[in-house]
């Protein structure tokens, strides 16, 4: 029950609606239908919102407004003040970032006897992987193929994605699935030892895997787990705010800062990965996000500035259904698995709209038509929203299949009276992925000499646009090729003298363009507290 | 004009909207939060928190990013809670009984007072999965276990000193490597993928011109 009536009204069309509309399956728009969709109604084709980049590796090429400022802002370090003759840590692979790219990473340094630090500014597993709730993909089943996996993405994407990143992404997948296992994920599975599979918005085969609606949780602390029982050295509250080339200009190391004390420290490294995730937190065009708190872009600054190139930073993906009521949870990841499992998208009115399993770029764009020029949506106290029908998913399978499918979902409005089960949510585009991000060759390493990336700071892998499940699947995938490449690059590396010339050179270039954003980057966190106070 | 209510922020007073949640009642005070905040949704157990409100006894533990502030709430934050974590090799341990009575043999120490359950932020039955692990019963100790997100709130109320979140989280992996049933067909089509057996249909689709590429993709089937 709904305590405001416009929202109780339309709930209840939404109920009377139910029956006839779970018998419904929407057609799916033609090729055409989604271009013209995405032109007019996703937020990445609106120009007023983004900026061409005036210096750097990327130089003019466009870039969200907030990135902009932050890849041209200046270094919270003046070089010149940094001792780096007597590094405080030295290693051979250094992990920047403790999230799913970064443990699994670790894992696979030290698997090859690399000496290996991580350094995560906040907790080690505090990051996106943690809030992945749907699933992650891998053509395991009779019927499915990496190359039926490689047409889904590669089509998903936009046709942009960089062929030998997607197959390798889809070629992996399934023993990425199978070493999860090996390390104790439990997966969904029938008691035959069938995986229990699902379709993802955009997946011609059933090949999402899940493990309820916590997958990621589910493996990120089975990855920090099996961190710490290796004894792999984790350095947490500490953020990399610069990176250290050597005389070579190739990456040894980064500027540490810890983030309770501000005390800098240096550490050398033979290979670098930089893992430092997405950037939801910079709120691109105002958006709410389903991110971490930490997801504020950092490794994209870093790199940039050590002259590593971007591919793609101007897109992003909205996920189709973040909650937009209650206020408490606004913009938080209601999981594609909801309407995997059944339920579907209904506007004011009781209609279902659209088929509830297009991609993520093209729902998205729907329902911002929906509830802009259709006005269809639902007032809510915060815009407008539609509705994501959950009643449906026991009318369709039976009593009880969302408290054993969803129940990360059922625990989150119900902790806020809404009972899934019995009322349907609402729901609005918030901002999730970064589909871009540093450019990468099939090794795992950026434009720049030992520095490799994974997972969500990669861009190129899935185009210009991600389906569901291959973001859990590309941090295990090159998470774990980066650690081994970079370990493997480490045995062959000695480190010449350590440099921060390239910051200098970069504050130069910002001056000879005369740009000046007003930021220090990295942004590190972002700024919630009422009075404004950047950290 | 928004409603404000009074909450006590490690006990000094401020007024925030009665429409926050913990997490946004101490930004709304002014704090920058570094420990205390992770994923903001309920997953990463980084805002354990305990609280009363003024003139109920009762003690109340929660996350703060998912839990409204109430009038006269009294708040204290437990961002880091000290829990033991047992490192084992998860190739050499196997799911017996034994094992979590050398690696966590605190849990026979349980006095069954249930604090734990009591305090869970996530409501679950904590000492009931405890028992489970005591008794080697580690396929229902990961079930009943599942939702949890490591916060330590209910290690911080247990008088036996039980760290009942890495507890779950052995039985949780042994389940997931020992005991889950095998999937056949994941591990038959790592075999194939080794042998090379989709590598030429991936090349031949690859190499495939933009225009076919995208007729492949808008007639491909889709599973019903």
């Amino acid at each position: 029950m709904y305590s405001d009536p416009n929202m109780e009204a339309s709930a209840r069309l939404v109920a009377a609606a139910r029956e006839e509309n779970a018998k419904r399956n929407p057609p799916r728009m033609t090729a055409e239908e989604k271009e013209q969709l995405l032109k007019t109604y996703h937020p990445d084709y609106r120009e007023e919102e983004f900026e061409f980049l005036q210096a750097g590796p990327n130089k003019g090429e466009k870039v969200p407004k907030e990135l902009a400022a932050l890849l041209q802002g200046r270094s919270r370090i003046d070089p010149k003040d940094i001792d780096l003759s007597q590094p405080d840590y030295d290693t051979d692979v250094l992990v920047i970032g403790g999230g799913g790219a970064g443990a699994s990473a670790a894992i696979e340094a030290d698997q090859a006897g690399a000496k290996v630090l991580v350094v995560t500014k906040l907790r080690m597993g505090d990051a996106n992987t943690m809030m992945a709730e749907g699933g992650i993909q891998a053509a395991d089943k009779p019927n499915d193929s990496p190359a039926q996996h490689f047409l889904d993405a590669y089509g998903g994407g936009h046709f942009a994605a960089q062929k030998d990143l997607l197959a390798k992404l889809v070629t992996d997948a399934p023993e990425a699935i199978q070493w999860l296992s090996s390390l104790g994920v439990e997966f969904d599975k029938a008691p035959d030892g069938t995986m229990i599979t699902t379709h993802g918005g955009g997946t011609s085969r059933k090949r999402m895997h899940a493990a309820k609606d916590y997958s990621g949780a589910e493996i990120m602390r089975t990855l920090r787990d099996e961190v710490i029982n290796r004894g792999i050295t984790v350095v947490d509250f500490t953020a990399a705010i610069e990176l250290i080339l050597d005389d070579q200009g190739r990456c040894a190391g980064a500027v540490l800062m810890n983030m309770e004390t501000r005390e800098l420290k240096i550490a050398r490294a033979k290979t670098v990965i930089l893992a430092t995730g997405g950037a939801g937190r910079l709120h691109y065009q105002g958006f709410p996000t389903s991110n971490h708190y930490g997801a504020t872009a950092d490794g994209l600054v870093l790199g940039y500035r050590a002259g590593a190139k971007l591919l793609y930073p101007d897109t992003l993906q909205y996920h189709p259904t973040g909650a937009a009521f209650p206020a408490q949870i606004f913009g938080a990841l209601v999981t594609e698995k909801v309407r995997s499992v059944g339920a579907m998208l209904i506007n004011a009115k009781g209609e279902a709209f659209m088929n509830p399993l297009e991609t993520r770029d093209v729902s998205a764009a729907a329902i911002i038509r929906e509830c802009s020029d259709r006005g269809n949506g639902v007032k809510t106290p915060a815009g407008y929203a539609v509705w994501l029908d959950t009643p449906m998913i026991e009318l369709k399978h039976g009593e009880g299949t969302i408290e054993k499918r969803i129940p990360a979902m059922m625990r989150m409005f119900g902790k806020y009276g809404i009972d899934i089960r019995k009322e349907p949510i609402l729901v609005y585009p918030t901002l999730h992925y970064q589909n871009g991000g540093l450019k990468i060759t099939v090794d795992g390493q950026s434009t720049v000499e030992n520095l490799f990336v994974a997972g969500e700071a990669v861009g190129g892998i899935h185009g210009r646009n991600r389906l569901m499940g291959n973001s859990l699947l590309d941090i295990i995938v090159f998470g774990r090729n980066a650690g081994q490449q970079a370990a493997a690059k480490a045995k062959d590396v000695t480190c010449g003298a350590l440099s921060l010339e390239h910051v200098n050179k970069f504050h130069h270039m910002l001056e000879e363009a005369a740009v000046d954003t007003g930021k220090v980057s990295p942004r590190l966190l972002p700024t919630y507290n009422s009075l404004g106070k950047e950290f | 004009m928004e409603q404000m209510v009074n909450v006590y922020l490690y006990g000094k007073r401020y007024s925030v909207p009665a429409s926050a949640t913990i997490m946004e009642a101490m930004e709304y005070a002014g704090y920058t939060l570094v420990r205390g905040c992770g994923c903001r949704n309920g997953f990463c157990g980084a805002c354990a928190t305990l609280y009363r409100i003024a003139g109920n006894r009762e003690l109340h533990a929660c996350l703060a990013c998912s839990t409204k502030v109430e009038d006269n709430m009294y708040v204290a934050t437990l961002p880091f809670f000290p829990l033991v974590k047992a490192v084992y090799d998860m190739e050499k341990i196997k799911p017996s009984q034994q094992i979590m009575m050398q690696l966590y043999p605190e849990i026979y120490a349980c006095v069954g007072c249930n604090a734990c359950t009591k305090a869970c932020t996530q409501s679950l039955n904590v000492m009931q999965y405890i028992a489970y692990a005591q008794r080697g019963e580690y396929e229902k100790c990961a079930e009943e276990s599942f939702d949890c997100v490591m916060c330590g709130v209910c290690s911080s109320r247990c008088p036996a000193g039980i760290s009942h979140p890495q507890v779950a989280m052995l039985a949780r992996r042994l389940n997931g490597k020992y005991l889950a049933p095998i999937c056949k067909h994941l591990d038959e089509r790592v075999e194939e993928i080794k042998e090379g057996k989709y590598e030429e249909l991936l090349k031949e689709l690859m190499a495939q011109s933009p225009e076919e590429l995208r007729r492949l993709y808008n007639t491909r089937e889709i599973e019903a």
